[in-house]
């Protein structure tokens, strides 16, 4: 569920098209740097009624989820 | 001594979103002025301006750089484009030696406001990470840095309305001291929000007319503000024997440049025209050609009742007896004030009115001003033989530059 939002969110923020995005897929695969990571958090923050840290940082789109999931527990 | 020329040109404006179209609708008349259509105007004073009509910025950038820019860069990155693809100048300058020179006025303004509008509604971890690097004015330039890796001195100047002049101006200076090869150079604007449109009104720089046919009329005694314009134009600067060497199309040469400050008031000129003389003087007596006939001059021309006399008082100043023989016209009367990018749209006019030898009319000009008594090409565009152009922009903070272009 984590992953399907966070994928449908990415999709917005990257210019590769038709890029299919597993957990494995890297930020820097999609082309989003640090500043687009601070605008996915706060996104992910509106849309699952979250508080997220900004301060985190992660290379894979995996450890973004599993992240999220430790906070929705 | 180095000469520097111009290989290329961009213009996004309210009446053409390329040079070859923008240039046949200012040699027609064709005035860019209507109803404001970006937001509502019930409750504004001003319900008019030039906008830029039918801009996609997809055709010239990905989808995630137009969401990470204001309008004002997406205009800047779009007029440069067309500039760069004119010139065909990438791949023949080493990228230490070309600059970018591209100012704006009030750089992210539609960008400040809805952040803050963010802040003051739900706090500041709502602010976007994007707020400073899409707000700050000198992005533009550095945006089309990273686009061309151009790698020189990156200069975005703010002097207001003189923002496009001044870029041009210190470009100029650049190559012709041997600091750059080729510059890339110009203005941006896109001021024509609630918050812009509110404070340039309450300012009292902006005529409150709804008659568009009456509002940015240059020089006519009814005058009674500037209507705000928006866009941005871009030019290609390049040394003469780098331009001679790979073969470049050349429109016209950069002879001279004058800037000086009013160092009198906020936003009103002094009405003496001292330094705004001085300004044009400068660049008229650096290009060499006092002796010619033959001069245009792409007025400053506002349509506010301080500007247009005090510039014509400039004006007499600094051509002495040649002021009368000068053909004046401020574009405008057409393209409405395009603030920072104003400067350098024009600079394109006064290159096309150099090649062409067509001088572009002040449209609207029907009751003559005894206090504005040049030759301003009243409503009609005229066939002239030209062999030097003055473009002169003054801004708030009493900001005067002016440059010389020589037909080459």
């Amino acid at each position: 569920m984590v992953l399907e939002k966070v994928t449908e969110i990415l999709k917005n923020y990257s210019d590769t098209e038709g890029v299919n995005i597993t957990k494995e897929t890297t930020f820097k695969d999609l082309g989003i740097d640090s500043l687009d990571f601070v605008e996915i958090l706060m996104e992910l923050e509106e849309k699952l009624s979250i508080e997220l840290e900004i301060e985190e940082n992660f290379a894979t789109i995996g450890e973004l989820v599993n992240y999220i999931e430790q906070k929705l527990k | 001594m180095r000469r520097v020329v111009v290989t290329g040109m961009g213009a996004l404006t309210p009446v053409g979103n390329d040079v070859g179209t923008f240039w046949n609708n200012i040699i027609s008349g064709v005035c860019g002025i209507g109803r404001i259509t970006r937001f509502d105007t019930s409750e504004y004073k001003v319900k008019i301006a030039a906008e830029v009509k039918d801009f996609d910025p997809s055709v010239y950038m990905e989808k995630s750089e137009i969401r990470k820019t204001d309008l004002f860069a997406q205009f800047a990155i779009a007029a440069a484009a067309q500039a760069v693809e004119d010139s065909g100048i990438i791949g023949s300058v080493e990228p230490d030696r070309l600059g970018v020179y591209f100012g704006s006025g009030t750089g992210g303004l539609e960008t400040a406001s809805n952040e803050i509008e963010k802040l003051l509604s739900s706090g500041p971890k709502k602010v976007s990470p994007f707020y400073i690097p899409m707000m700050i004015a000198n992005i533009a330039a550095g945006h089309i840095a990273i686009r061309y890796n151009a790698q020189g001195p990156c200069i975005p100047i703010v002097t207001a309305c003189a923002t496009g002049t001044n870029s041009i101006g210190e470009a100029y200076r650049t190559i012709k001291h041997g600091y750059a090869e080729a510059i890339i150079t110009g203005g941006a604007e896109a001021a024509i929000t609630p918050i812009g449109l509110a404070g340039f009104t309450n300012c009292l720089a902006l005529t409150t007319t709804e008659d568009i046919t009456a509002a940015s009329i240059p020089f006519d005694k009814r005058r009674s503000g500037f209507v705000m314009g928006e866009g941005a134009g871009a030019l290609i600067l390049e040394e003469y024997e780098h331009a001679i060497k790979r073969g470049a199309k050349i429109y016209a040469e950069i002879a001279g440049y004058g800037s000086t400050c009013d160092a009198y008031h906020v936003t009103a000129p002094n009405p003496e025209a001292v330094s705004s003389a001085k300004a044009i003087e400068n660049a008229y007596k650096e290009s060499g050609m006092t002796e010619q006939k033959g001069i245009y001059i792409n007025a400053h021309g506002t349509s506010t009742p301080l500007n247009d006399k005090t510039e014509t008082l400039a004006i007499k100043k600094a051509l002495k007896e040649n002021a009368y023989s000068a053909l004046v016209s401020s574009t405008k009367s057409m393209t409405a004030h395009m603030l920072g990018a104003a400067g350098a749209v024009e600079a394109i006019v006064c290159i096309l009115a150099l090649q062409n030898q067509i001088v572009p009319p002040t449209i609207g000009l029907l009751e003559p001003d005894p206090e504005c008594d040049l030759d301003y090409v009243p409503n009609k565009a005229r066939e002239a033989s030209i062999s030097l152009a003055l473009s002169s922009s003054l801004g708030f903070g009493g900001h005067n530059g002016c440059i010389a272009i020589k037909k080459i």
